[in-house]
């Protein structure tokens, strides 16, 4: 079986969003990880390999620091990678970041394109969806679940308020939600192998793109005003549950 | 010359989806302001009773696309109609919201169109220059974005509670036309065997008002009853923070946070929760924010706006007792 794992490299969850000069979201100093539910994509992926044998190949778009996230993923893993790596992305949208990435996939035979549901970065949710697409294959969202019978898959997603049973033929895109599995950490081995898996750079030129259009445009960006601190209810815990019930009705104006 | 503005009305068993509603009220202000048309456009089967619903939340014209292919939500049928709709009348923008539905279909019909897609919104303002702008959280909101696009149609899917549903006119009148769907083989690959509601009374967490939420000062998963004994007088959903989640004392599917769902309800109730920046993320935009918890040095009370300082197993029950009064008067 031949698998592919769209990857992204994110900032760490912990991390602080600040503007840079320019008013764009400033990666100085940031801690980088694998995107936290590609994590679950890649483990599918390799599980998959496991049991019915093929080959994983990772794909990812970006700078010289998503080598970090790629060698993470062959650690776990995977057999090899492919990275998108050209500065004309920087200012790329999701309509034309489908379009490069459906590009690279097809240079690489698959069956299956496993992928996070969300990036935590920009949390747009689109890039797998449209991939598929362009692919023209179906495509399921949010999996929790997934089995594959010859060239059957069956997997459940989760919708608001419950979960959906879907059938379909292979190819397909599958994104991975939390609960899907439970991803592996790279061993020691893992690590020292990944070093020699094989991982090619492409740039856009490689791929046959020129300047790229864009379909949506970001004006800018901006922070959140920070929140103030309200104020502490005193008292023991009876009379502060009191008081807090008279706050949201009467100032508050909730209940 | 593009004309009107789409809302792709969401419904599961000929219920309209709340945030549907809240898109009609806003798409009636916005059509008002430019002079645009507000068109409703419900796909389904035996939908015809909703003509009335989404006329007197604001449309000016109901576009009905019944069929039984259209009962249940699929991927390549619902992509494949809306995209043979839209062609045909070319909208200035298509509005839907940012639900299971709307994060699955939008991108894939956005890319059918050729066109972008402004996801997630939790904000959306009249642009002299390319129509609507839009104002979407990234980073779980720790910062925001703002997008515009001179492609037509403007695609777009907005946060659920962003935007108020305005109480329904019966006055209203709207031009209703029925659409017949052309619906191929091709479009039916992925095939629907089953759909699991689970059973709850409790409002889902991104549409709900309020949000009683536990962290790790819940100590454990069977202590959940005394927020769930809360949250249902006053009807609000029940939420967890990702050290409970990780714990497993809760589901994924309730964890708020940036790797869980990002809420913004009138009111969001913290209790043990520290208040890490991922959490803070998925729930700083609330309008109110309550925190309880043990620890006066706790992060979460620098969001809160009221906080009680003290133990959580006290407090908790004697809240749900002083709601109970409030409700009943």
């Amino acid at each position: 079986m031949n698998i592919i794992v769209y990857i992204k490299q994110t900032f760490d969850t912990e991390a602080k969003i600040v503007l840079d000069a320019n008013g764009k979201i400033d990666a100085n100093g940031v801690n980088l990880i694998i995107n936290p539910y590609d994590e679950y994509a890649i483990e599918e992926g390799i599980r998959l390999k496991e049991k019915f044998g093929g080959e994983v190949t990772v794909v990812s778009m970006g700078g010289a620091s998503v080598q970090t996230a790629i060698r993470t993923a062959l650690a776990m893993g995977v057999d090899k990678a492919v990275l998108v790596s050209d500065p004309a992305l920087e200012n790329s949208d999701e309509w034309t970041n489908a379009e490069i990435l459906a590009k690279a996939v097809s240079q690489i035979p698959y069956d299956i394109i496993l992928a996070g549901r969300i990036a935590i970065d920009d949390g747009a949710s689109q890039i797998a969806v449209r991939l598929a697409e362009i692919l023209n294959i179906p495509s399921i969202s949010s999996v929790l679940k997934l089995d594959i019978t010859g060239t059957e898959a069956t997997a459940t997603r989760e919708i608001d308020g419950g979960t959906e049973l879907i059938e379909v033929s292979l190819p397909v895109v599958i994104t991975a939600q939390k609960g899907l599995n439970d991803p592996r950490y790279p061993s020691v081995a893992g690590i020292m192998k990944a070093k020699k898996k094989p991982l090619q750079t492409l740039t856009l030129a490689d791929l046959g793109f020129g300047d790229i259009a864009l379909k949506m445009n970001v004006d800018k960006f901006s922070l959140p005003t920070p929140r103030q601190a309200g104020r502490k209810i005193a008292g023991e815990a009876a009379q502060a549950a009191q008081e807090l019930a008279r706050l949201l009705r009467e100032e508050a104006k909730i209940l | 010359m593009a004309k009107g503005i789409f809302i792709i009305v969401e419904q599961r068993n000929l219920q309209i989806r709340k945030v549907s509603l809240e898109l009609l009220s806003q798409g009636r202000k916005v059509a008002d302001e430019t002079g645009e048309t507000l068109v409703a456009v419900v796909l389904g089967h035996g939908i015809d009773v909703l003509a009335q619903t989404v006329t007197a939340s604001g449309a000016d014209k109901v576009i009905l696309i019944d069929n039984e292919k259209l009962a249940e939500y699929t991927t390549g049928a619902y992509t494949s109609v809306l995209n043979k709709l839209i062609r045909k009348e070319e909208p200035q923008a298509v509005l839907m919201g940012n639900t299971a539905i709307g994060k699955d279909l939008a991108p894939r019909l956005a890319q059918r169109l050729g066109v972008g897609l402004a996801s997630d919104c939790t904000g959306m303002e009249i642009d002299a220059k390319n129509f609507l702008s839009f104002k979407r959280p990234v980073y779980a909101g720790k910062a925001f974005a703002y997008l515009s696009s001179n492609v037509r149609p403007i695609l777009a899917t907005i946060r659920p509670n962003t935007f108020k549903a305005e109480a329904p006119d019966a006055s209203r009148q709207a031009e209703i036309v029925k659409e017949t769907a052309e619906i191929d083989s091709a479009d039916l690959r992925a095939i629907l065997k089953e759909v699991a509601i689970a059973a709850s009374k409790r409002p889902d967490l991104t549409e709900a008002n309020i949000i009683v939420s536990g962290g790790r000062g819940m100590k454990g998963p069977e202590n959940y009853v005394i927020l769930e004994a809360l949250a249902d007088v006053i009807g609000a959903a029940v939420g967890a923070s990702r050290a409970a989640v990780d714990s497993g004392w809760k589901e994924h599917k309730f964890q708020v946070g940036q790797t869980g769902k990002t809420v913004a309800p009138t009111l969001y109730i913290a209790c043990g929760i520290s208040g890490a920046i991922q959490h803070l993320a998925g729930m700083g935009s609330s309008k109110f924010i309550v925190a309880i918890n043990k620890d006066p040095e706790a992060n979460i009370f620098n969001v809160a706006d009221y906080g009680i300082v003290g133990d959580l197993f006290d407090v908790v029950p004697v809240l749900t007792e002083e709601f109970k009064k409030l409700v009943k008067e």
